[in-house]
């Protein structure tokens, strides 16, 4: 029951928080929606079929996932180290996985209103058309991608756990690198199978993929990067694989950083 | 002390810090933060930790709390050992620490006290009630639904001492607690600390503080620690009882003055310390009889000083710090010019 109650009280902050600063409306769906415009206008310029609009919008609705893995899960722990809270989480009698889930969980919840808002908005504004061939399966495909993607989140939260500053310069390098590799703007197949292989220990780069052939599967028939269902058993065995090395992960880096006094040491 | 049960057990406790070669500028590049400190607190005893600034005392409370863990040594908490079972030491276990600025701004007071309360498994509504309950005792229940970020630090500190007694821990420790808080908010909540643990004669807490009169005041037992070592461990009126044989003088000089050569030569003086303080100097002395007072006057007179004002004094755990260490508590406490000296 702990468990439950510490997942809910650290989701519980980013869930209220959303419909307490209405500024995300700006920066996170006005701002990625211009980066959206930028591709889309490209593709229309050189007379790209329509549905090249699609994959661009869905790229740019998948960001919001990946920027609030890089800062609000990878580097938060350290965030909570400078402010005082991490000491407290860790004299908790509880999970700290828990705590991570419910990072996690409301990190999901408000990143999912930031990604339907720029969807929205996109399908909208560029007209974009959506046909999928089954919505069970796309929701399916989305949903894994989110377990093996904010698995990710948590086994790098446990990696920053040690960091200090240096946290806040390997979440930008993660960042730019990442859009380009998994294909945010572009099916990933487009950099050849190696790189996209590579680009796949990043969930979102199946799940883009996966759910690109099943919104648009006849474009998609030449550009495809793996069948659906070989994305989709990866990404559940990433999820698996990345919430049991969190798990092993966050004891040790725990015991590593208590070790060394940097669970305490701010302003590293 | 067969018999008796103890909360908190140290014994020979060392943490040592490693520093970077280039932070170290050729001092040593390893700092004893604790250095052999043996302890024992005894369950239901309000225990207080004693020290300048430095002294070891929040490296202590980490290794308590299961921060941090200690180089050499052993910790016990609530009779668990702090390295090999943390998991099992944090169930019984609460923190406050001064100046800390946890929680969400986002959040409302209320909330973020419910929040911490999750991660002890509370139920809401007990939660509920007894943040509301706290909240009166620190004077922010009609700040419950103020959103954190627009109170003042005090207020957050207050927040966080409620924070600290949501759980009733077995075990509670405050470091600094009042530290940076107004005389009124600090008197509030040191009475409450008694009040509490008045209340839960089954419950203990190990408080650090560098004010001399709030481990005077509040604790049944002080420990007096300076660089890392345990110096002296009793009742305030014990330790104080321990300079019964000496007298104790408060002198004020006019002028700013560095009294110290003279106060070097005159005979008697066990300890001093002189600090300039708003156009005067003030001098603290521990002298072997009230004899040696008269050199001492006759110096300061000699030296072309006004004598303003002197008082023999009670011997305060001020005094006794002086006379364990060789200069007062607040002499590196970035209180500018008090000038430390050791006499013997």
């Amino acid at each position: 029951m702990t468990f439950l109650r510490t997942v809910w009280g650290r989701a519980y902050p980013r869930v209220v928080g959303m419909q307490r600063e209405k500024s995300w409306m700006l920066f996170d769906v006005f701002l990625p929606l211009l980066q959206v415009a930028a591709y889309v206008y490209i593709y229309r310029a050189i007379g790209a079929p329509p549905e090249f609009t699609g994959f661009v919008v869905l790229g740019g609705a998948m960001t919001a996932y990946w920027m609030n893995i890089l800062w609000n899960m990878a580097s938060q722990l350290y965030w909570e180290k400078e402010t005082g809270n991490l000491e407290l989480y860790i004299i908790a009698p509880t999970s700290r996985m828990a705590i991570l889930l419910g990072m996690a969980v409301g990190g999901i919840f408000a990143t999912t209103i930031r990604a339907v808002g720029v969807l929205g908005a996109g399908i909208l504004v560029f007209r974009v058309p959506m046909a999928p061939t089954s919505v069970p399966a796309l929701i399916g495909v989305f949903l894994f991608t989110l377990v093996a993607l904010y698995g990710l989140g948590m086994l790098m939260a446990s990696l920053f756990l040690l960091w200090g500053r240096q946290a806040w310069h390997i979440a930008n390098l993660f960042q730019e690198p990442v859009f380009l590799v998994s294909g945010f703007y572009f099916p990933v197949r487009a950099l050849g199978f190696l790189v996209a292989l590579g680009a796949s220990i990043v969930p979102i780069t199946l799940g883009l993929d996966a759910m690109r052939q099943l919104l648009y599967p006849q474009m998609m028939e030449g550009l495809r990067f793996l069948p659906v269902g070989v994305e989709l058993g990866a990404l559940a065995v990433l999820g698996a694989v990345f919430l049991f090395s969190a798990h092993r992960a966050l004891r040790f880096f725990e015991n590593l950083a208590r070790r060394e006094g940097r669970l305490t040491l701010r302003g590293q | 002390m067969a018999g008796r049960e103890f909360s908190v057990e140290t014994q020979d406790l060392t943490r040592v810090f490693r520093v970077k070669r280039r932070e170290a500028r050729g001092q040593g590049r390893e700092v004893v933060a604790l250095d052999r400190a043996t302890l024992a607190v005894e369950r239901g005893e309000l225990f207080g930790v004693l020290g300048p600034n430095g002294a070891g005392k929040t490296t202590l409370i980490k290794i308590l709390a299961t921060l941090l863990s200690p180089t050499t040594g052993t910790a016990r908490v609530a009779g668990v050992d702090v390295v090999e079972n943390p998991w099992e030491v944090r169930r019984h276990i609460g923190m406050v620490s001064g100046g800390e600025s946890s929680g969400y701004g986002l959040l409302t007071v209320e909330e973020n006290l419910w929040m911490f309360s999750q991660f002890y498994g509370m139920r809401s509504a007990d939660a509920r009630e007894r943040i509301r309950e706290l909240l009166e005792v620190v004077g922010l229940a009609d700040r419950a639904k103020t959103k954190i970020y627009h109170l003042s630090t005090g207020m957050r500190q207050k927040m966080n001492f409620a924070r600290g007694f949501l759980t009733d821990p077995e075990v509670l420790f405050l470091d600094e607690p009042t530290i940076g808080l107004d005389v009124q908010t600090a008197r509030t909540l040191r009475s409450y600390i008694r009040e509490w643990i008045d209340e839960h004669p089954e419950r203990t807490i190990l408080l650090t503080t560098h004010y001399m009169y709030e481990a005077d005041e509040l604790c049944d037992r002080v420990a007096i620690i300076d660089r890392g070592k345990v110096l002296a461990c009793d009742s305030p009126a014990a330790l104080k009882r321990g300079l019964q044989g000496e007298v104790v003088f408060r002198l004020k000089v006019d002028g700013d003055r560095d009294l110290g050569p003279l106060l070097d030569g005159a005979g008697g003086i066990e300890r001093f310390t002189h600090a300039a303080r708003d156009g005067h100097t003030e001098i603290d002395l521990i002298l072997g009889d009230e004899n040696a007072l008269v050199p001492v006057l006759s110096a300061i007179q000699g030296a072309g000083a006004r004598l303003l004002s002197l008082e023999k004094r009670e011997p305060t755990l001020e005094d006794v710090f002086l006379r364990l260490v060789g200069r007062s508590l607040t002499a590196e406490d970035g209180g500018g010019d008090e000038l430390p000296r050791l006499r013997r």
